[in-house]
């Protein structure tokens, strides 16, 4: 019986990959990151019991949505971050490209893994917010309906068309997809880097570097492109970090959405294309560098 | 370390095309109003170095919703400066969250310029309501603002009226915000009402006034509600409109 012939490009190998890296995450209980969300959540709601339920379901949003923001790229630097330098510390990576892996198969099967876990955290955390706010905004509703009961049609329901106004909307959803989208791309930035890294420290904090500046890059880009007086050493640094870094301060629309504005869906599809288009970029750029670094 | 140079040079090459889509997208993110708060000198001074680090790093609403929330403490301890330069933080950071700014009047114009007329520590009643109608303009200020900054939420075009009815007496200018606020998408029914009920205050303006509540009462059942009858009968007998126009007495209320 002849072996089957060795194929380029594996889905099941990088999958085989993929969920080795989200087992490992797993058991380094990175998971807990959603038992301090939950902390939160319930915290915040704490401090809500003195407000209007517009207050109210303003605060829920914006801190649950922030927290996810953040926790979700917290968990995208400090997951990848470790990845190669821990196979190479553990020798698993020689044991993985010993065989007929390629290089680029072992990194996409690694960034798969992390995106895979991010996007778990993230669907459970915005379960668990939706299910919070569902249920506030059903006691309000029955609370608002009570208490107008002998009041006119008209003023019940523009009483309850207000508490459904502050309440859940379909926008919060395009949200925490642009924070999965941010928390990608700060994951295939942070394995380029770890590519060329020698401890995950370094990665880490030259991502925390990226991440304050990455929400500049749009100041910068826009003084660079504008200011013709700026002399041209000042405008020469700030091209430099409009073209290498990403811009961060694009994939911040949950604060918009929380206030009541709504995203156009060409608006949300080129965002997420450009989000897209980072990953891959970045992913490319990534394998490149790790195809030559000796192991 | 050429390849790592190299890899440099590719995200250069990529940063060069990803530009004019970046730009492109800002740019439309500005029209839609999403994210297009600027944050300049004027908003670090206002919210100090580490609230403008923070908003920076895409933690604008948490922060001000900290500060909402500090706010809320100095009000309860009636410290209403405190409660001015936080509320003017909040909405420096939070300009289009309407709600922000609606609590920011109603804490200066209502409970801020209570406190100040009520005020036992400064005997000359001159400074008191002096000190009453400076907050009443602060709490316009932040209404006025509001709108500009949210010109299509009805919510802060109903408290500016009723600023003007509460605070100022001033019942054409209340009916011109009220006014204003049923034509925003999404105001509620009886800011049309409201509004022709101040201009039937206003002095000279009764013709119009008259109009605009016969248009409700004519428009449906719902709208002849106690507030407009009485209104309306009232300007009947000013503009002595003839017998056979006017509307019917309301029914005696069964036992």
């Amino acid at each position: 019986m002849n072996p089957a012939p060795h194929r380029v490009f594996s889905p099941a190998r990088i999958f085989a990959i993929t969920t080795n890296t989200l087992t490992e995450l797993t058991r380094q209980k990175v998971f807990c990151v959603l038992l301090i969300f939950g902390l939160v959540l319930i915290g915040s709601s704490v401090f809500m019991a003195r407000f209007t339920f517009q207050q109210e379901f303003q605060i829920l949003k914006d801190v649950s949505l922030g927290a996810m923001s953040i926790f979700s790229s917290l968990m995208a630097v400090v997951a990848t971050a470790r990845l190669i330098p821990q196979d190479i510390e553990d020798r698993t990576v020689y044991t993985i490209l010993a065989k007929p892996v390629p290089r680029f198969e072992y990194l996409l099967g690694k960034l798969f893994g992390v995106l895979l876990l991010l996007a778990i955290s993230i669907a459970v955390m915005a379960v668990l917010f939706v299910a919070v706010l569902y249920f506030r905004e059903q006691a309000v509703l029955n609370e608002t309906a009570r208490e107008l009961s002998r009041a006119p049609e008209e003023q019940l329901n523009d009483a309850l068309n207000a508490v459904h106004a502050a309440g859940l909307n379909i926008d919060i959803f395009a949200g925490v997809a642009v924070i999965f989208l941010k928390a990608s791309l700060l994951a295939a930035l942070t394995l380029l880097v770890s590519t060329f890294a020698t401890t995950n420290i370094f990665t880490v904090v030259v991502m925390v570097f990226v991440y304050f500046i990455g929400h500049l890059q749009a100041t910068a880009r826009e003084y660079w492109l504008e200011q013709q007086s700026a002399g041209w050493l000042a405008r020469g640094f700030l091209a430099l970090v409009a073209l290498i870094f990403p811009d961060l301060q694009t994939f911040n629309v949950i604060d918009e959405i929380v206030a009541g504005a709504v995203i156009p869906l060409a608006i949300f599809t080129k965002t997420a294309l450009l989000g897209v288009f980072y990953v891959v970029i970045y992913t490319l750029a990534a394998t490149f560098v790790f195809n030559g670094k000796e192991l | 370390m050429s390849r790592i140079l190299f890899a440099l040079a590719i995200i250069l090459v990529f940063g060069g095309l990803k530009l004019p889509l970046e730009r492109a997208l800002a740019l439309q993110h500005r029209q839609a109003h999403v994210g297009d708060v600027e944050l300049n000198l004027d908003l670090r001074e206002k919210i100090g170095q580490l609230g403008f680090v923070a908003a920076l790093s895409g933690f604008r609403a948490m922060l001000a919703d900290f500060l909402f929330v500090q706010a809320h403490v100095a009000w309860e301890r009636t410290e209403w400066g405190r409660v001015l330069f936080l509320f003017r933080q909040v909405t420096a950071l939070q300009p289009h969250v309407p709600l922000f700014w609606d609590a920011a009047a109603w804490q200066m114009a209502w409970n801020a310029s209570a406190a100040a007329i009520n005020d036992r520590s400064q005997p000359r009643q001159a400074l008191r309501v002096k000190a009453q109608r400076e907050y009443f303009a602060l709490g316009k200020d932040f209404l006025e603002r509001g709108i500009k900054n949210n010109p299509r939420n009805p919510k802060l075009y109903e408290s500016l009226a009723r600023l003007y009815r509460e605070k100022y007496n001033d019942h054409a200018r209340a009916s011109e915000f009220y006014r204003k606020a049923a034509d925003q998408p999404g105001a509620p029914g009886y800011d049309r009402r409201f509004s022709a009920y101040e201009l039937s205050y206003c002095e000279g303006w009764e013709p119009q006034a008259y109009i605009q509540l016969r248009r409700l009462y004519d428009e449906s059942e719902r709208e002849r509600l106690p507030t407009l009858i009485t209104r309306l009968k009232f300007l009947e007998n000013k503009l002595n409109i003839p017998q056979g126009q006017r509307i019917p007495d309301p029914e005696p209320k069964k036992r």
